[in-house]
């Protein structure tokens, strides 16, 4: 499945999305940048509650293929322009972070 | 042998928001050199915690990325309070990162760790009053 289905499935919205067809290839679920840095893997979507400018700059580096935030947390217009100018695709759900998880499981098996 | 290719950065100790430019600067420019992807993971991710490391402890430094033909060094210098038990920083999850850093998603004590796991060889350098040379090699 693709970013770009995954956002009319899950529900989801794109707040970025410059690269619909990229495959999301599993999951992974963290919120201390570090960690996530050190565990995430390229092409996996990357479910978070935190929106800072950071989180497109850890996207970037581990290479995930999208960010899903979860619980509808807001993203300030700062982290949003930096994940414009990195091609970052950028994805809002409400759901939390465990039910949006399994609703991705269920999608991707 | 060819003339290996040096990168150099000032890492902006004032702004915190800004971190990690470079090393999304050197993810771009290995990408240019056509290095294998994870080559080009592993040196950008121990970048970028070595450059949040310097913009939270350090107030900014300098970074330097050296392309030999068989090996990448990255040597992270500042003039930060220095590193008192260079075993115990080297302690996942430990931290002295003050509370703001951990609201931004930082400070959980896993960047030194994280930077030795994505890399070959480190070493650290330090004298506390006087700063800290972090120098990693990771393998082409």
């Amino acid at each position: 499945m693709t970013a770009g289905e995954l956002c009319g499935r899950l529900p989801a919205r794109p707040l970025c999305l410059p690269d619909p067809d990229v495959e999301i290839e599993g999951v992974y679920a963290g919120d201390l940048l570090s960690w996530v840095m050190g565990r995430a893997q390229a092409g996996q979507l990357w479910l978070t509650i935190m929106t800072n400018v950071n989180v497109p700059a850890v996207a970037l580096l581990t290479g995930v293929s999208a960010v899903l935030i979860c619980e509808g947390c807001a993203v300030d217009e700062e982290a949003l322009a930096a994940a414009k100018q990195k091609g970052i695709n950028l994805l809002v759900t409400d759901l939390p972070v465990y039910e949006a998880a399994c609703s991705v499981f269920r999608l991707l098996s | 042998m060819s003339e290996p290719l040096v990168f150099t950065f000032d890492v902006d100790g004032e702004n915190f928001t800004s971190a990690g430019e470079a090393s999304v600067e050197v993810k771009k420019r290995l990408r240019q050199l056509g290095l294998p992807p994870d080559i080009i993971r592993r040196v950008s991710i121990a970048m970028y915690e070595g450059e949040i490391n310097m913009v939270i402890h350090a107030n900014g430094g300098r970074a330097t990325v050296t392309v030999f033909d068989d090996h990448i060094e990255i040597v992270l210098e500042d003039r930060g309070p220095g590193i008192a038990d260079i075993a115990l920083a080297m302690r996942e999850g430990y931290s002295t990162a003050p509370d703001n850093i951990r609201n931004l998603g930082f400070g959980a004590g896993m960047g030194l760790p994280n930077m030795k796991r994505y890399t070959d060889t480190m070493k650290i350098d330090s004298t506390v009053g006087v700063g800290t040379t972090v120098t990693m090699t990771v393998n082409i």
